[in-house]
């Protein structure tokens, strides 16, 4: 019996992600403090915030990887705590942070990514991939010897091997020139309107946030400071651009932030 | 064309998820001469060492003419447990070297098909490392290691799943705590060297160290090389309370990993691991 790449494990009604009262702690640093959202089909949210602002925690916890001090993180309804190896053929990830081994061929590691995520015909569907994101001349070459360029083009092919339902972006554009950074964008846009995935995009390029994201969690010090479209909090703040909005709350700047803050809390 | 998948449970989706991380590492074992070359190089050197002492002893001393082959079959056992411990935990080193444990984390591949292929692996490294060393341990001093027949099929079961164990405690404490454990990961094995009795009987030992050396199935691999050597005796029992000291072991460090893994998603150390 062959199942198609969603909707599996009769959890299909579920949205996408529900994060209810989510607490981290590492001893005495609370890295995320009472978080709660839950985030629709097809939707684009970016999690923003300074270094230490609880976004890798909260990424973290959504994969599965870190268990939380308290709360509740549910993907597709499966609980990523205690059963999270149901619904990890649904969603992918993708970070330049992340490596994918070096001394493979570009091909090699696509097939097996593939086949842990049980892709039929993984042949045919990394041709087809490699086809869409311009890697087809790259296949037979060694990951490591790729530029930082290339690479990132072929960790974004192994992220949409199993057309995931939520993919999960840390940092997609860092390092890139202007031009690849651009297309790469074009890329997720392109998935996202295609497949109506959910994407969580942590990024520190406002510009790429405003283009992509229609709703924005700004965090800080691991609670929640904001949760609206990018242009609200843009119009909220009287700024004209989102990396201006960053900056207030980040700064603390001016007496309007602080109201503008209260406001949202 | 949108991705139709393989159902994720079950038999068949482990042991695809299993056979393609083991693909993964013989492509890396295929890739690189040097790896290989260094996966013989020590068992070789020991080999020699070893061989060319018992030549020089047994034409000087009566016994060691009548116990020869035991120095030759003693190392080359003892690089079983050492050459399968190491692919086993190097295995699993690899994908934190590369940074590539994160995917595989946030892939579907479940910790007991890792285990499963690291053990595959395991077994395929040595097959590379031991079958020319031990080719030309035949073709220098004479022993040949298949000569054993079922006595060697036991010592090479006992020490592999042995090896496991290790690997597993190993590589659960590198989850655990980072690549400042890796250490453990190489040394592990070597503590266990004199306490094995590889090339003395257990008597030598200490009195009070004897009843530590009987809880490791090592030590009755080498006393059971031994009998076969000295008194053309094959002890089965011996080889039992090996194997069931192993399944005690396999289970205790399958529980370890098991519980280290659980505290390196709590305390997060799963997100830092390669940085």
């Amino acid at each position: 019996m062959l199942q198609a790449g969603a909707r599996t494990d009769g959890a299909g009604a579920a949205p996408p992600v529900e994060v209810r009262n989510l607490r981290k702690v590492y001893g005495d640093v609370v890295a995320v403090d009472g978080v709660s959202f839950r985030l629709e089909e097809g939707s684009v949210t970016a999690l923003l915030g300074g270094n230490g602002a609880g976004k890798t925690t909260t990424i973290a916890m959504l994969m599965g990887l870190v268990i939380p001090t308290s709360g509740e993180v549910r993907v597709f309804g499966v609980d990523m705590v205690r059963n999270r190896h149901a619904a990890l053929h649904r969603l992918n990830f993708e970070s330049p942070y992340v490596e994918i081994p070096m001394r493979l061929t570009v091909r090699q590691n696509l097939e097996i990514f593939g086949e842990l995520y049980g892709v039929i015909d993984v042949a045919a569907k990394v041709r087809q991939i490699a086809e869409e994101l311009r890697i087809d001349d790259l296949l037979d070459r060694l990951y490591g010897k790729l530029s930082a360029g290339q690479k990132t083009r072929v960790s974004l092919a192994k992220s949409l091997l199993n057309d995931p339902e939520l993919l999960l972006l840390d940092e997609p554009t860092a390092s890139l020139d202007p031009d690849t950074a651009d297309w790469v964008r074009s890329v997720i846009e392109a998935y996202c309107r295609r497949r109506s995935a959910t994407i969580v995009l942590a990024s520190h390029n406002m510009a790429e946030v405003e283009r992509l994201a229609d709703r924005v969690i700004m965090l800080e010090r691991g609670r929640i400071l904001a949760d609206e479209t990018p242009a609200e909090l843009i119009r909220r703040f009287g700024r004209e651009t989102l990396e201006e909005v960053f900056l207030d709350i980040a700064r603390r700047r001016s007496p309007a932030t602080l109201d503008a803050l209260r406001s949202t809390q | 064309m949108k991705a139709k998948l393989y159902p994720q449970t079950g038999v068949a989706a482990s042991a695809r998820r299993i056979r393609s991380m083991v693909r993964r590492h013989w492509y890396l074992i295929r890739s690189s001469g040097p790896r290989t070359a260094e996966l013989i190089f020590w068992p070789l050197v020991s080999m020699l060492m070893w061989g060319f002492l018992q030549s020089h002893l047994a034409q000087t001393t009566s016994l060691a003419a009548k116990a020869a082959g035991l120095f030759v079959g003693g190392v080359l056992l003892w690089d079983i447990l050492v050459r399968s411990q190491l692919g086993f935990s190097v295995a699993f080193l690899e994908e934190i070297w590369s940074r590539n444990l994160g995917h595989l984390m946030m892939s579907p591949l479940r910790p007991i098909e890792l285990i499963g292929a690291l053990m595959l692996v395991s077994l395929i490294k040595l097959t590379v490392a031991m079958v020319p060393v031990a080719t030309l341990a035949y073709i220098f001093f004479g022993f040949n290691l298949l000569s054993l027949g079922v006595a060697f099929a036991a010592f090479f079961a006992n020490l592999v799943i042995m090896s496991w164990a290790l690997g597993l405690i190993s590589t659960g404490a590198v989850l655990r705590w980072g690549l400042g454990a890796e250490s453990i990961a190489w040394l592990i094995v070597f503590l266990l060297l004199p306490i094995s009795c590889v090339y003395y009987p257990v008597s030598t030992l200490p009195t009070w160290l004897q009843p530590v050396a009987l809880i490791l199935p090592s030590t009755y691999v080498f006393e059971g090389l031994r009998g076969l050597v000295l008194e053309q005796t094959f002890h089965g029992d011996f080889m039992l309370r090996a194997l069931l000291l192993n399944v005690v072991y396999v289970l205790g460090a399958l529980l370890v990993f098991r519980a280290l893994l659980e505290s390196a998603r709590r305390n997060g150390a799963l997100v830092q691991l390669g940085e």
